[in-house]
C-alpha cells in the first residue's frame, strides 16, 4: 500500500470537525511536503490541536479527507497511518524505564529484542539519553522526558512526526534550548513534521511553512518571513511579530496607483504602494512594525507625534510605548537600539519606515504590498 | 497560647474517651482475658490465669483446625474474586457511554446495602430449599440444589454473598482508572496496541497502587466476615462455612468461654497482621507510585 512516489507527505482536503455540534474545524486544505516542517499556529481554541489530532487520528474528521504518504487514512486506526506523536504532557509511562518507553511501539510490533535493544540504543545516542536508559521518568528533569518522547516517536521511524505544544511545558529557557535541538533534528533526519503551537516565536524559528489558523479555518499559509513581511489580514499581522505590529486607524484620502494618502488625527501619510485600489473617504488600518517606528532625530520633522508612557529596557534593545496625539486606541510601541536615550513622559516625534507599511482595508485584508517586500519571496532562514 | 491548647485538647477529648473506653481497653483486655479460663456467667475475679493454655490449647482443637481451614479456603476465595470482579465492572463503567452514571449508580447500590443482616436474611431466602434460584431453576425444568445444606454449596452462598458487595472495590477501582491520564491510552494507540494489551501494560500497572489498597481492605474485611455464615448457614453444614469470627462469637457467647475466644481473637488478629504486613514488604515489587507525572518545569 504506502511507498508510492508521492511528494506530499500530508494532504488535508475540506476537513471539518463537529463536536456537538460546534464547528471546530471549518474545511481545511492542506499539503504538506516531504520532509518539511509545518507548524500550525495560533490563539487558543483556534483548532490547531484539533487538526493535529486528526491527521494522528485520534480523532475521526466529520468530512473531508486525510491523505498520508498518498494512502486515503481519513478513518484508519492510528497505528495505520504512518505517523508518530510527541504530547504536550510527553505521555511518557511513569512505570517503565527510558529504555522500556522507547522500546514500546517495537515490542508491540513484535520486532526481536536484539533488533530493538539496537534501535533504543542509536535512538538513545542520538538524543544523548544513553546514561539514562535504566531511569523512570519520574527521575528525568523536564528537558530529558521532553527526549524521551521524541526519542519514543523516531525510534519507529514513521512518515510523519506530529508534535502537539511539546516546548509549553518548559520553562523559559529550556524551552529555547530543546527549540534549538527539535531544530537540528529536524535537519538531520530530514523528516515530515507538523508542528502545534500557540508560541510565534517557535512557529518563526522552527517552520519551513507556518500555517496559521483563527476559529477553525486557515488564515494565511507561508514561509515564516513572508507571513511576517506580507500578512494577508488583521489577524496574521497581528498575531505573527513579536512585539505586535502597532495598528493605527485612519481614512483613504485619495489613492493614485503609486501611494494610497491617508487622513489621520495627525495630518496626512502618504503611503507608497503600487497599484493598490482604496476608496477615498474608506475607513483604513494602517500597520507599522515596532522596528519601522523610530525617533526622529534633531531637526528633523518626522511623521507622527506623542508621549513617552513607558520603557522596557531589555539590554539589547528597548521598547518605548508612545502615546500618539489624537489617535485612540492602545499605544505605539518603539523597537529601539538598547542604548536609546528616551525616557519617561518625553515628548517624541516619531518616523516611520513608510516603505515597509502596511494597509488593511475595513474587512481587514490587506491592501498590496510593502514596496520594500514586493519582490521577497521566501528567505526564511529559521534556526538549521 | 495556652488558651489555644486547652480548646484544643477539648475537643480532642470526646475521642481520647471513646479511644480508651472502647479501642485500647477491650484491647488490653481481651488480651488480658486470653491468657486466663474466664468464662461469662462467671465474676472476672473467679478467672485464673492460665498462661498461654489457650493458645496452646488449639493446636489440639479440631474444630479450631477445621474453622482456620475454612477461614483460609473464604479468604483466598473470595479476595481475588471479589478483586477481579469489581475490576471488570469499573473497566466496564470506565467507558463514556450515555447514561454511564445510572449504571454506576445500579452497579453501587448493593454496596450501600452491603453484608446488613437483611441482607443476608434475604441471601437465606434466595438459597433456601424453596428459595428463589430454585423455583427460578424449577421453572427452566431444572431440579433444585440444596445450597445450604450442602458443604460446598452452603460456602458458595456466603462467597457469593461476599462479591455481591463488589461496589466499594469497584468505586475504588473506577477513581483510580479516571486517574490514568488520557495521553497515555493515546500513545499507545499510535504505538498500535490493542485494548488487552494496553489493559495489561498500561493500566494494571499504574492501578498497583489502589489494587494494593483494595487488597489490604479485602483482606481484613473477608478474615472478619460473620453476618454471612451466622445467618444463612450457621456455620454448617458439618463446620463447612465455620468462619473464625463466627466461632469467635460462639465461643463467647454460647460456649461462655471468654477467655479461649478472646485468644481465638487474638490468633485471628495475628493472622490478619501478618498478611497485611506480607503485603506491605511485599508492595515495593509490585506496586507502582507514579508520583509526578513529567510535567514539572524542570532543566536538563
Amino acid at each position: 500500500m504506502r511507498g508510492n512516489v508521492v511528494t506530499n507527505s500530508v494532504k488535508l482536503t475540506d476537513v471539518k470537525k463537529s463536536f456537538n455540534g460546534h464547528d471546530v474545524i471549518k474545511g481545511v486544505s492542506l499539503d504538506v511536503q516531504k520532509g518539511e516542517m509545518v507548524v500550525f499556529v495560533g490563539p487558543s481554541g483556534c483548532g490547531k490541536s484539533t487538526l493535529l489530532r486528526l491527521i494522528a487520528g485520534l480523532d475521526t474528521p466529520t468530512s473531508g479527507q486525510i491523505e498520508i504518504a498518498g494512502n486515503d487514512v481519513t478513518y484508519a486506526h492510528p497505528s495505520k497511518r504512518g505517523v508518530a506523536m510527541v504530547f504536550q504532557s510527553y505521555a511518557l509511562y511513569p512505570h517503565m524505564t527510558v529504555a522500556d518507553n522507547i522500546a514500546f511501539a517495537l515490542k508491540i510490533q513484535g520486532l526481536p529484542k536484539a533488533e530493538i535493544d539496537a534501535k533504543v540504543r542509536d535512538v538513545a545516542e542520538v538524543l544523548q539519553l544513553t546514561h539514562l536508559l535504566k531511569r523512570r521518568p519520574k527521575a528525568l528533569s523536564g528537558g530529558q522526558r521532553q527526549r524521551v518522547a521524541i526519542g519514543r516517536a523516531i525510534v519507529r521511524e514513521p512518515d510523519v512526526f506530529l508534535f502537539d505544544e511539546p516546548l509549553s511545558n518548559l520553562d523559559a529557557s529550556l524551552r529555547g534550548q530543546m527549540r534549538v535541538e527539535i531544530a537540528r533534528l529536524h535537519t538531520k533526519l530530514n523528516a515530515t513534521s507538523v508542528y502545534v503551537t500557540h508560541d510565534q516565536v517557535e512557529a518563526m524559528t522552527l517552520a519551513d511553512k507556518i500555517v496559521v489558523l483563527n476559529a477553525g479555518r486557515i488564515e494565511q499559509i507561508g514561509a515564516p518571513m513572508e507571513l511576517y513581511r506580507k500578512p494577508a489580514n488583521l489577524f496574521v499581522a497581528g498575531f505573527i511579530g513579536s512585539p505586535r505590529m502597532n495598528i493605527l486607524g485612519a481614512k483613504v484620502r485619495s489613492s493614485s496607483g503609486e501611494a494610497v494618502t491617508l487622513d489621520t488625527p495627525q495630518g496626512v501619510l502618504a503611503i507608497p504602494r503600487t497599484g493598490a485600489q482604496a476608496a477615498t473617504g474608506a475607513s483604513i488600518s494602517l500597520g507599522i512594525r515596532p522596528e519601522n517606528l523610530h525617533v526622529a532625530a534633531a531637526g528633523e520633522e518626522g511623521h507622527l507625534s506623542g508621549y513617552v508612557i513607558l520603557i522596557e529596557r531589555l539590554g539589547g534593545e528597548t521598547f518605548a510605548y508612545v502615546t500618539l496625539k489624537g489617535f485612540d486606541g492602545e499605544p505605539v510601541i518603539l523597537k529601539l537600539d538598547g542604548e536609546a536615550q528616551v525616557h519617561n513622559h518625553q515628548e517624541v516625534r516619531l518616523t516611520v519606515d513608510l516603505n515597509r507599511a502596511h494597509l488593511f482595508d475595513e474587512a481587514g485584508l490587506a491592501v498590496g504590498v510593502s514596496p520594500d517586500f514586493a519582490d521577497k519571496t521566501d528567505g526564511s532562514g529559521h534556526v538549521q | 497560647m495556652y488558651n489555644n491548647k486547652l480548646i484544643g485538647s477539648l475537643y480532642v477529648t470526646p475521642f481520647v474517651i471513646g479511644f480508651l473506653l472502647f479501642t485500647a481497653f477491650p484491647f488490653v483486655a481481651s488480651f488480658i482475658l486470653s491468657l486466663t479460663d474466664a468464662r461469662l456467667q462467671d465474676q472476672l475475679g473467679a478467672a485464673q490465669f492460665t498462661g498461654v493454655a489457650n493458645y496452646t490449647g488449639m493446636v489440639a482443637d479440631s474444630t479450631f483446625q477445621k474453622s482456620l481451614g475454612v477461614t483460609f479456603a473464604y479468604v483466598f476465595i473470595t479476595v481475588p474474586l471479589k478483586l477481579a470482579f469489581a475490576l471488570f465492572i469499573a473497566v466496564v463503567l470506565n467507558f463514556k457511554l450515555r447514561g454511564i452514571g445510572l449504571f454506576r449508580t445500579a452497579f453501587y447500590l448493593p454496596s450501600i446495602l452491603g453484608g446488613s443482616v437483611a441482607i443476608a436474611v434475604v441471601w437465606r431466602f434466595v438459597f433456601a430449599g424453596d428459595g428463589l434460584i430454585n423455583q427460578g431453576l424449577g421453572s427452566l425444568g431444572i431440579g433444585g440444589v440444596n445450597w445450604l445444606g450442602e458443604p460446598t454449596t452452603a460456602m458458595f452462598s456466603i462467597v457469593l454473598l461476599r462479591l455481591w458487595q463488589f461496589g466499594s472495590a469497584m468505586v475504588v477501582f473506577l477513581a483510580g482508572l479516571k486517574a490514568i491520564p488520557e495521553d497515555l491510552y493515546e500513545a499507545a494507540d499510535l504505538d498500535g496496541a490493542s485494548r488487552m494489551k494496553q489493559f495489561w501494560m498500561i493500566t494494571l500497572p499504574l492501578l498497583t497502587p489502589v489494587l494494593f489498597f483494595n487488597f489490604i481492605m479485602q483482606i481484613v474485611q473477608a478474615f472478619q466476615e460473620f453476618n454471612g455464615p451466622y445467618i444463612i448457614t450457621a456455620g454448617g453444614p458439618l463446620k463447612s462455612s465455620y468462619l473464625l469470627p463466627l466461632m469467635i462469637y460462639e465461643e463467647a457467647f454460647k460456649y461462655f468461654n471468654l477467655g479461649y475466644s478472646s485468644a481465638l481473637s487474638w490468633v485471628l488478629f495475628i493472622i490478619i497482621a501478618i498478611f497485611t504486613a506480607v503485603a506491605f514488604w511485599s508492595q515495593k515489587h509490585w506496586v507502582f507510585y507514579a508520583q509526578d507525572r513529567g510535567d514539572d518545569k524542570g532543566g536538563h
